[in-house]
């Protein structure tokens, strides 16, 4: 047995990650420190500017490709991109965050620890919601990061703790309806538990088979290892469901309708573009690095887990009644739109990474305008009450529409060149079944979308329409940064297909 | 002895938690049930650093363990506000979300 070394350490690679998770660090002393008044200005500035200090790093390290601290952190082109991503979607996601206009004191509540409907629940209603979400959020995006560029299995597993148990409690959060909100955190927080268990066994057997956890090191593993291939089989199909319980792909999907539905907006918007994003990022990393060289294994399994994805989120999307649902199971059958991506291998990274940007911000924006619709419980999610609101707020609809016509995958949108661009180079890698699938299953899935683009403009009013509040600055902002990605990506692609060709391959020495 | 048996011993532990989870209705004990799956994730862990002759399981193994203490401390709290909310913690009484 040997000693253990202190392996080399290249603190330039992992500064974008240092800079996130010490503004994140700083954030919880403001709260124990900073006097109350002041917390929501120095948190939203110091998120802020540590994202975007961030951004900055990644930006400076755009050329780098290297293996550092032993082999626990490949920072690469695809890696760089995704963390960049990240952290983009994570700015925008965080105007929603910081909304304080919209309801009095903030989508949060003041202090998580009264029970629901206590006599002290009802005295906070108009105190200021807690600023701990901040350096929460701040956790989880830089967890989310880790994820992207981990090199080993041990990191990635600690990574995907670090991200996730922020969301846990970000999900059980919520100002109204505290009961629903609480129980979306605990359904999360077992189920995302018991998946991260089965990830870990993976990773367990993996080792045994491989003799490292490191994904270069199971790539070599896999030509040479004297071990049984049932360690082999096992761990991997044990890894890819906690993988794939983060990515909400059917069967692994039934958490997210529930959570999308009960965490405050704000959060399900995070979850929808952020997680998303690094759960792919994952998926992609330890398919292309890892496990390349066994595709002919795993490619049917994950193939048939993609068409399930597909079939079942675009069915299900037509049934739902509430908005966010919808969007729930959209984003399930988005997921399989995705795992085409992974199944294709090297050909088609560039298109998925693209596709998680197109994604993310139309769904940011979708969120973003869930979040204006309100009565007096707080937001009105069921697809009933927004009947007739194209007569009293004709600008709200129209960008929704525009919005859902993007998600349909309508030309002129992000949502047709990102499934254009994924399915031609699926095409390519002669994955020829799961595209004609993925087209019948989205023409599908523009049903729920164009069912509600018709109850905002041609079903006449309820009897209690609620209103589209005015909303301040960031959520403004929002919106127009999801709308305007969305039409940008779907006239002019180029410059960002143009970025993701240059992010070149996964790096896998 | 044959290190072996240690495996078999943690593939029953891990069984044993995942269908403890599958069938228990009460949140405490479905969580005791997933922290039995991270400690037979452990033993296989530092059983394959036995045989493998290297030291990188039994670290990897105190990782694990850091990592489900702080699992267990957002957990908890996440069952104890629904309980002081509900006066339960069964997972069938929490059923507010569905369809």
């Amino acid at each position: 047995m040997n000693d253990i070394q202190l392996p080399a350490i290249d603190y330039a690679a992992l500064l974008p990650m240092l800079i996130v998770f010490g503004a994140a660090c700083v954030g919880i002393l403001v709260e124990a420190f900073a006097p109350r008044g002041w917390r929501f200005v120095i948190q939203v500035s110091l998120t802020i500017g540590g994202l975007v200090a961030g951004l900055v790093a990644i930006i400076v390290n755009r050329d780098l490709e290297i293996t550092t601290i032993g082999g626990a952190v490949t920072v690469d082109g695809p890696g760089l991109f995704l963390q960049g991503a990240i952290i983009i979607l994570g700015i925008v996601s965080l105007g929603l965050i910081a909304e304080r206009r919209l309801e009095r004191g903030g989508p949060f509540v003041a202090e998580a620890a009264h029970a629901a409907n206590s006599d002290g629940d009802k005295r906070q209603e108009r105190e200021p919601g807690a600023t701990e979400v901040f350096p929460l959020t701040l956790f989880a995006i830089a967890g989310m990061m880790l994820f992207c560029v981990s090199g080993d299995l041990l990191t990635m597993f600690v990574a995907l703790e670090v991200f996730s148990l922020p969301l846990y409690l970000l999900c059980g959060l919520a100002r109204r309806r505290r009961l629903i909100s609480q129980e979306a955190a605990l359904k999360y927080f077992l189920l995302g538990a018991f998946a991260s268990a089965f990830f870990l066994y993976g990773v367990a057997l993996l080792y045994g088979y491989a003799g490292t956890v490191s994904l270069t090191g199971i790539r070599e593993g896999v030509l040479q290892s004297e071990q049984s291939g049932i360690l082999l089989a096992a761990g991997l199909a044990l890894l890819a469901i906690g993988l794939l319980f983060k990515a909400a792909a059917v069967p692994f999907h039934v958490w997210t309708p529930d959570v999308y539905q009960g965490a405050p907006t704000p959060v399900t918007a995070l979850m929808a573009a952020c997680t998303k994003a690094a759960a792919f990022g994952g998926l992609l990393r330890v398919f292309n690095v890892a496990f390349e060289t066994t595709a002919w294994d795993w490619q049917p399994v994950l193939a048939t887990v993609a068409i399930l994805t597909m079939v079942v989120g675009s069915i299900l999307a037509v049934a739902q009644t509430d908005i966010k649902r919808l969007l729930a199971y959209s984003s399930v059958a988005n997921a399989g739109y995705l795992l085409v991506g992974v199944v294709s291998l090297n050909g088609a990274v560039g298109s998925s990474l693209f596709y998680l940007i197109a994604y993310g911000f139309s769904v940011l924006g979708a969120f973003a305008m869930v979040t204006l619709v309100r009565d007096s419980e707080g937001e009105a999610t069921h697809l009933s009450r927004w009947a007739g609101l194209g007569k009293g707020s004709p600008l709200f609809s129209a960008l929704f529409t525009f919005l859902m016509l993007g998600f349909a995958g309508i030309p002129l949108t992000s949502g047709f060149t990102s499934k254009f661009a994924l399915f031609s180079s699926a095409w390519d890698s002669d994955q020829s079944v799961l595209v004609i699938v993925g087209v019948l299953s989205s023409v599908v899935l523009a049903f729920p979308y164009l069912k509600v683009v018709v109850l905002l403009w041609l079903n006449p009013p309820g009897e209690e329409t609620p209103t589209v509040s005015v909303p301040s600055m960031l959520t403004r902002a929002v919106i127009f940064a999801g709308v305007a990605v969305t039409f940008v990506l779907g006239v002019a692609p180029s410059f960002l297909l143009d970025i993701v060709a240059d992010a070149g391959p996964f790096l896998a020495k | 002895m044959t290190p072996d048996y240690y495996l078999i011993l943690a593939a029953v532990l891990f069984t044993i938690g995942a269908v403890g989870v599958l069938v228990r209705r009460n949140a405490i004990v479905v969580f005791m049930c997933v922290e039995l799956m991270l400690n037979a994730a452990n033993l296989t862990l530092v059983t394959f650093a036995r045989i493998n002759g290297s030291l990188d399981g039994q670290i990897m193994a105190f990782f694990v363990m850091v990592v489900a203490a702080a699992e267990v401390v957002i957990g908890l709290a996440i069952i104890m506000s629904i309980f002081r909310s509900r006066r339960s913690a069964s997972v069938d009484d929490a059923n507010l979300l569905k369809y």
